[in-house]
């Protein structure tokens, strides 16, 4: 059978400079599901926003049903039948879901728009793909995976017959996924075509049936799943050896580095999104921090790090009470702070990767000749982490917005890791990263850990959780329902249950959270 | 201050309210349809400025009111559409060409206004027209609300239709969808295949023709000619009542009309005999002190951030 999509030779170079994409080809056989993976700053992205037509290739062709096509803009992807859902959701917050799936192209009846007609197509398309949502409600009040379908319903209703979806899983709770995986067999079943990009090299085996790999701006092979191990293909995106296991001692507890006393927080609906929660990390171990999304668990992260104050209860640095206390202050107590939003907190978009560097380390004497900040210091530490962390630029002065995703993330975690903090805020610190790097900074986390740091883990993977943890605390509503001491003995369905509330442990056994 | 409050509780003083709010809520219009588009447009004092003494020559040369408004209708369009081809086309900052142009228009007009007259302060040479008041049937016959309602400026009547009209085509219309959508979430318009450089455009047009009709009114209906300078920050004014309105079009009037009464205040107490330096900051105090509020009550609720 033919192939549906040829992607031939595309070169892909952006104004910048930074080389994207090299002479990849990519095709792919209709009625099938396609995963591209590859390390951050492979150039995935840069390739279905091609396919998509929101960048032009500088070289190259794309052939689709052996027709050749040039996309000059995304609606004439979508005429082609190719729709996308983006790394980042494409939602107008304040618009409906209908408003939303119905985008640029309404019903009209006279100079307005036909909403109910526009209402009743989305329903069916719902319907019709099992895709179940309220058309009324705003897509600001929608949860993640709520978010996702409605991404999915645009592309549909635009009549896509080619799904890209960028990955998808990363924002995603395990059971929002698995039902994401459903949709997506019963659309392969109906004779959609979809392509995927993921870093979670189970979920690609698990649903793909080939799998593209790129590394480098390359497309190095692409593969039928069943003849690859997850290993094989990790492999393949590094071109080195990468176990996905972690070596780690049992962890050797001391004294208490940050103490949570009964935290409440309460939100502008005088809800109490943080409910009476009570825990301590102590020198030396990594306390994992479990729960579907919007359970408390940034709030909480965000009173911790002082971007929000308690309404009642107290945070301990260090035994210091934080009552007051500005976040600069907090960091200089000796607390570091990975965010799991790295685009609006971790770092400031427009300014060189060597100036967010040097962002939170503008006390430090080290980097300063007498009163004046050094060139030549700021520039050796730079290049010191780039190389460390492996971060993927041209030069320590690149503009931050200019990496992909992942590299961002790096530059983050390489400030946040080189701060010599006692206690680490890691929340979901290898979201969206490649299995290299992610690896990386587990191994880095246990370092730091060994070394005597207290580590509190906040994630949507379990596995992470599961890998790093020497314990974890199960939020729902913003209560603690379970804390779990041997991390080793825990099924994920146990896991699930104390995430959706099913389950709850007593008081006592919560109670150790803090107490053990 | 009794004598404050006499003045207030007059039909004339409300109808005057209505009068002075006109071009305050025309500019607060033209504000808002390119803020909704995601623009921040700060030369619409500068659109209305050009308009105003457009207006004045166009009727002065062709005889008639109803050509001066057109011209000055026009000339606000490519005013605004002379901000979008700068900001859009060629990138450059919203903030600093919206300055430039502000600066421009009130050189230029002085520049045209002594090409043509002479004089570099008003236009009084110039014997332009003005636009007609309307007295509406049955209404005009209503005791006390006729009085206000009825008799009100031709354009008076368009500014405050034209709340309406923003407001429906805001909510119901595809431009108007796309226009919220493009302020909103650019990225999410462009992946959904339109330009979003297109609708700020479109958007920018309206907003350039709702300052023309603000120009107009001020040298056209509130004086009869063209003076220097004449739009005195109501512009900027204009900003204000939008911020303040969170860009819906009904609270925005609401606001600007909360500015027109202070404006209105302003003018009736020179009648009073209180000193005109000091009733001319009575409005900038108003939109000092109403911002100061407003965003003081934003700062509460920002005390948890994100
Ligand atoms: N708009 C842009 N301008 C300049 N350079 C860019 C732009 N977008 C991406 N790049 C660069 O192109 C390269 C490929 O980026 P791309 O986003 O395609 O990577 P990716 O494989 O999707 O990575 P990730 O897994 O981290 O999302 C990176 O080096 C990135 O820095
Ligand atoms: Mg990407």
């Amino acid at each position: 059978m033919p192939d549906l999509i040829q992607m031939k030779e595309i070169s892909k170079i952006y104004g910048n400079g930074i080389y994207a994409n090299r002479h990849v080809s990519f095709s792919v056989r209709e009625g099938e599901i396609h995963a591209l993976v590859g390390e951050n700053g492979a150039g995935k992205s840069t390739l279905m926003k091609v396919l998509y037509g929101l960048e032009k290739p500088d070289s190259g062709e794309i052939l689709i049903n052996e027709k050749p096509v040039t996309f000059s803009s995304p609606q004439d992807a979508m005429k082609m039948g190719i729709g996308m859902v983006h790394q980042h959701f494409m939602l107008v917050g304040s618009l409906t879901v209908t408003e939303n799936v119905v985008l640029g192209y309404e019903p009209m009846s006279g100079i307005f728009i036909d909403h109910n007609k526009a209402r009743q197509k989305v329903m069916q398309l719902s319907e019709s793909f099992n895709l179940k949502i309220d058309p009324d409600i705003r897509t600001s009040d929608l949860a993640v995976g709520l978010k996702q379908k409605v991404e999915i319903l645009k592309a549909l209703y635009r009549g896509a017959k080619i799904l890209i979806l960028d990955e998808p899983t990363a924002v995603l709770t395990p059971q929002e996924t698995e039902e994401l995986f459903t949709q997506l067999k019963s659309l392969k079943k109906q004779g959609f075509t979809v392509i995927f990009i993921s870093h979670k090299l189970k979920e690609v085996k698990a649903i793909s049936d080939r799998i593209s790999v790129m590394r480098r701006g390359e497309m190095i092979a692409t593969v039928n799943t069943q003849d690859v191990s997850e290993h094989d293909i990790s492999e393949m995106m590094v071109g080195s050896n990468i176990t996905g296991k972690i070596e780690k001692e049992k962890a050797n507890p001391k004294e208490s580095y940050l103490e949570i006393k009964n935290l409440v927080w309460h939100d502008n609906n005088k809800k109490a999104v943080v409910n009476g929660i009570s825990l301590t990390v102590r020198s030396g171990e990594i306390v994992g921090i479990a729960g579907v999304e919007g359970n408390g668990q940034d709030e909480l992260i965000e009173l911790i790090t002082g971007l929000k104050a308690p309404d009642s209860g107290e945070i301990i640095l260090l035994g210091k009470s934080t009552n007051g206390k500005k976040i600069r202050q907090r960091r200089k107590m000796g607390m570091a702070y990975i965010p799991s939003d790295r685009m609006t907190l971790g770092i400031a978009r427009e300014m060189s990767i060597e100036n967010n560097i040097i962002s939170t380390k503008l006390d430090d004497k080290s980097i300063y000749n007498t009163i004046f900040l050094s060139r030549q210091k700021i520039k050796s530490l730079s290049k010191k982490l780039i190389s460390d962390f492996n971060i993927k630029c041209r030069s320590e002065r690149t503009e931050i917005g200019m990496l992909s995703g992942g590299n961002i993330q790096k530059v983050v975690v390489a400030r946040e890791f080189s701060s010599n903090s006692k206690i680490i805020i890691a929340e979901q610190p290898t979201r969206g990263i490649d299995v290299g790097a992610a690896e990386f900074i587990h191994k880095k986390l246990i370092e730091l850990r060994d070394n005597g740091c207290a580590v509190l883990l906040v994630s949507a993977d379990l596995d992470e959780l599961k890998k790093l943890s020497d314990s974890i605390v199960v939020l729902y509503n913003g209560k603690i329902t379970a804390y779990i001491d041997d991390v080793s003995d825990v099924s994920d369905s146990d896991l699930g249950n104390y995430m959706l509330g099913v389950k709850k442990q007593s008081d006592e056994e919560i109670g150790r959270a803090y107490n053990a | 201050m009794d004598r404050i409050l006499n003045l207030v509780f007059t039909t004339d003083f409300i109808s005057s309210v209505i009068r002075v709010t006109t071009p305050i809520l025309f500019a607060t219009m033209a504000v808002l349809m390119s803020e909704r588009a995601g623009v921040v447009n700060i030369s619409v004092e500068g659109a209305m400025l050009i308009s105003s003494l457009m207006g004045v020559v166009g009727s002065a040369y062709t005889g008639s009111a109803w050509i001066g408004l057109l011209i000055a209708v026009l000339s606000g369009i490519v005013y605004s559409w002379i901000l979008a081809v700068f900001h859009l086309r060629l990138n450059t900052n919203i903030v600093l060409t919206g300055i430039a142009l502000n600066l421009l228009a009130s050189g230029l007009t002085v520049f045209i206004l002594f090409l043509l007259t002479g004089d570099k302060g008003v236009s009084t040479a110039l014997p332009s027209k003005v636009l007609p008041n309307v007295s509406i049937p049955l209404i005009k016959n209503i005791p006390i609300l006729g009085n206000i309602i009825s008799g009100q400026n031709f354009l008076t009547y368009i500014a405050i239709l034209s709340v309406f009209v923003i407001h429906i085509f805001l909510k119901r219309t595809r431009l108007g969808t796309y226009i919220r959508a493009a302020g909103e979430a650019p990225e999410a318009v462009e992946t959904a295949g339109k330009s979003v450089k297109s609708i700020r455009q479109k958007a920018l047009i309206i907003s350039g023709a709702l300052a023309g009709c603000g120009g107009a009114f001020m040298s056209m209906a509130y004086l009869s000619m063209f003076t220097k300078d004449m739009i005195a920050g109501r512009g900027f004014i204009a900003l204000a009542a939008e911020a303040m309105g969170k860009g819906n079009p009904i609270l925005s009037f609401v606001v600007s009309l909360l500015f027109g009464f202070a404006d209105a205040l302003s003018n009736n107490m020179q009648l009073l005999s209180i000193p005109s330096e000091i009733t001319r900051i009575v409005p900038y105090l108003v939109t000092i002190f109403a911002l100061a509020i407003y965003s003081g009550r934003d700062l509460t609720k920002k005390k948890n951030p994100i």
